[in-house]
């Protein structure tokens, strides 16, 4: 689960890691009364929207008076913003935060994430600041520093210390810099962070160690424990048909292709959606209906493909291991029925129960193409679309 | 001769009261896995499928002597019960449960360092010895014995190359989901270099799938030591960027982890790679063919 910029800084500074003043507004109206409150100029306007590369987008204005802020408000709130990862519609910005600019003397990088080559959180920093960090990692990968994490013992101070210190941050900042990466760590192993990145982290003319930006990615099997952070989530941000998915607990991502796909696992349902395009096919989702799921998660899988306009048919390709093929037959014909389906649907089941669903799904009178493999479905649904 | 576990293994079931685990026990039962006791707290004393269960793993396995324990109980406790199976000092501890918070597991490794204990998984469907006991959630008749050793990041994608395997007449020494979490007990390595260890296995099929770098390790690992032939798979070569593809570990990003770096690196180190999943089976013959294997691992 992602939050939006102001939502990060909102938490940052709960866990006292420093930011610069600002908040967040909804209209041009607003924008001004939060230039107001932080009194100084110039004022930064950053629009809201989960998606990285807003500055080079058009999304982050410098501006110099007041009225300038209610110009650049007006035109950044309703506007789809186009960045290299919201895709070529964009996202409309509804929110904007409005800070105080800042008299930046260096920017830097730091970011924790989950490091699966040590199974440790990991500190990550560099010099190289408020560039694509990415970028750094493939070219100058002796630029970014490395602290692996014991999970008992925490960030310890010496490797803060050491960081900063490798990172070249002025050595009469190193105990604000320390301060920082602390709380860093703390905010994300109390709240079940998977990323936090802080691109750029600066010094300021005015010697302050302040975070610029807070990009944090929460991990969403463990949102269970934290009421605080799911209230969070900006429905805005988010296809309706994979919020309509996560309120059963499914697993789905919507993609380009016409052909809709309902699979158990996510390792067989992405096998099926190279196989599908294996057969000049291109399949419209991904869907993981996940292990022991109940009749009513099932059908309500199959309506969420269907309420997708650009789906033309239907694979279903089930190898039940935990999952029961007769539950999944029973979800398939109460939504089939429901809907009164008209889009030609494949069928592939196997493994547990499986005699039992098939039977069920003979006796239900819809029409059913079966096949007896994921390559023979994945050609009938790719023919029967033409 | 397999690996990890046979017919003399003795299984007890964490979590064995919950209805997915009793479906599960009933089923592995069936298959002739030797359960001697299941655990949940509070419900000690009790008998399920003709089963014993106690209030704690100790308890268990000072009752029961199990050397295996596997693991249904729901995410948010599952971390905990590996622990508790790793202080009793089992063999192995198998971890069905999916949606486990990564930052417990991180605690859980930790807590493992220095431990005996194997733990496969979690989010798996654990590890089977064809005819011989089943400890997982896997379709039990979809498997036959015989000499190819099975390892797979995901569920129902070994059910799939295991189903084909069984249709081409080839049979099997042992199966394991190794679990598709980005943080996990057992990984490719330790699987492969079990298989190559094994007498019974002569061949090895290795099906990964896009996401963190496991694949091209094991490539690396296979290149130096493996002395027999691995087929692979990787799933998710049509998958976009940057989008979770539901597992945890199946993520792209930065250009890392990509199915193009993980095939490159896989062929790289000698392994055939099947351009589908449908022909996992097939490639597989074509090499045993080539290596003067397939009668030796045809099942009669």
């Amino acid at each position: 689960m992602n939050i939006h910029e102001y939502q990060g800084k909102q938490l940052l500074r709960e866990y006292g890691v420093a930011v610069s003043k600002g908040r967040v507004a909804f209209s041009p109206k607003d924008a001004v009364a939060v230039a107001k409150e932080i009194g100084t100029l110039p004022i930064v306007v950053k629009a809201q929207i989960h998606a990285g590369g807003r500055g080079k987008a058009g999304g982050v204005k410098i501006v110099k008076d007041l009225d300038e802020v209610r110009a650049v408000a007006a035109e950044l709130i309703g506007k789809q913003l186009v960045t290299h990862q919201t895709g070529p519609e964009g996202q409309e910005v509804k929110r904007l935060l409005v800070e105080e600019g800042i008299d930046i003397e260096k920017e830097f990088y730091i970011g924790l994430v989950v490091d699966r080559a040590t199974d440790r959180v990991t500190l990550m920093g560099s010099a190289e600041g408020g560039v694509e960090i990415e970028e750094v990692a493939e070219k100058n990968p002796e630029k970014i520093f490395y602290e692996v994490i014991d999970p008992v013992v925490g960030l310890a101070p010496y490797q803060a210390r050491r960081m900063a210190f490798n990172m070249e941050i002025p050595s009469k900042l190193v105990n604000k810099a320390v301060g920082l990466f602390l709380g860093l760590y703390k905010v994300f192993s109390e709240k079940d962070a998977s990323i936090v990145e802080i691109n750029p982290l600066v010094v300021t003319k005015d010697q302050r160690v302040l975070a610029l930006d807070a990009k944090f990615n929460f991990d969403d099997n463990a949102t269970f424990r934290h009421k605080d952070i799911v209230e969070l989530r900006d429905f805005d941000e988010e296809d309706p048909k994979e919020i309509e998915a996560s309120t059963f607990d499914l697993s789905y991502i919507s993609l380009d292709g016409n052909i809709g796909c309902m699979v158990n696992g996510a390792g067989l349902a992405m096998a099926t959606m190279d196989t599908i395009h294996y057969y000049g096919g291109e399949p419209a989702n991904f869907l993981d209906v996940g292990g022991g799921a109940k009749k009513e998660k099932v059908a309500g899988a199959f309506k969420i493909i269907l309420s997708d306009p650009k789906v033309k048919g239907i694979f279903v390709n089930i190898f039940g291991g935990i999952m029961k093929c007769d539950v999944i037959a029973e979800g398939v014909i109460e939504a089939a029925k429901e809907v009164e389906l008209q889009v030609p649907l494949v069928v592939r089941l196997e493994g547990t129960n499986v005699e039992r669903g098939k039977a069920l799904l003979e006796q239900s009178g819809i029409n059913i193409v079966s096949a007896d493999s994921m390559a023979e479905g994945a050609k009938k649904i790719v023919e029967l679309i033409g | 001769m397999s690996i990890y576990v046979n017919k003399d293994t003795r299984v007890i079931v964490q979590g064995i009261t919950g209805s997915t685990a009793l479906f599960h026990t009933q089923q592995m039962l069936e298959y002739g896995t030797k359960i001697v006791g299941g655990v949940t707290p509070g419900k000690g004393g009790q008998t399920v499928e003709g089963v014993p269960v106690f209030d704690t793993v100790e308890e268990a396995v000072k009752a029961t002597d199990a050397n295996v324990s596997i693991i249904y109980v729901p995410a948010p406790y599952a971390a905990d019960a590996i622990m508790e199976a790793v202080d009793a000092d089992l063999e192995m501890t198998i971890c069905i449960t999916e949606h486990i918070p990564v930052l417990d597991m991180i605690k859980v490794k930790r807590y493992m360092e220095g431990k005996k204990t194997r733990l496969i998984g979690p989010n798996c469907p654990g590890v089977i010895t064809a005819d011989e006991t089943k400890i997982g959630i896997m379709p039990g008749y979809i498997h036959t014995k015989g000499h190819v050793g099975v390892v797979s990041r995901s569920g129902t994608l070994t059910y799939e190359a295991v189903h084909q395997l069984t249709q081409e007449g080839i049979g099997q020494t042992t199966a394991v989901g190794i679990g598709g979490d980005p943080v996990n007990g057992t990984n490719f390595i330790d699987v492969l270099k079990a298989f190559n260890e094994d007498p019974d296995t002569y061949a090895v099929v290795m099906i990964g799938e896009i996401g963190g770098t496991a694949e091209e390790e094991a490539a690396d690992w296979v290149k130096q030591h493996m002395t027999k032939p691995v087929v692979g798979f990787i799933g998710g070569q049509t998958a976009p960027e940057g989008k979770r593809m539901g597992h945890a570990g199946a993520i792209i990003s930065g250009g890392k982890g990509t199915a193009v770096e993980k095939i490159k690196a896989l062929e790289a180190a000698d392994i055939r790679v099947a351009a589908t999943p449908s022909v996992i089976g097939e490639t597989l013959i074509t090499v045993l063919k080539e290596k003067g294997l397939y009668e030796k691992c045809k099942t009669k």
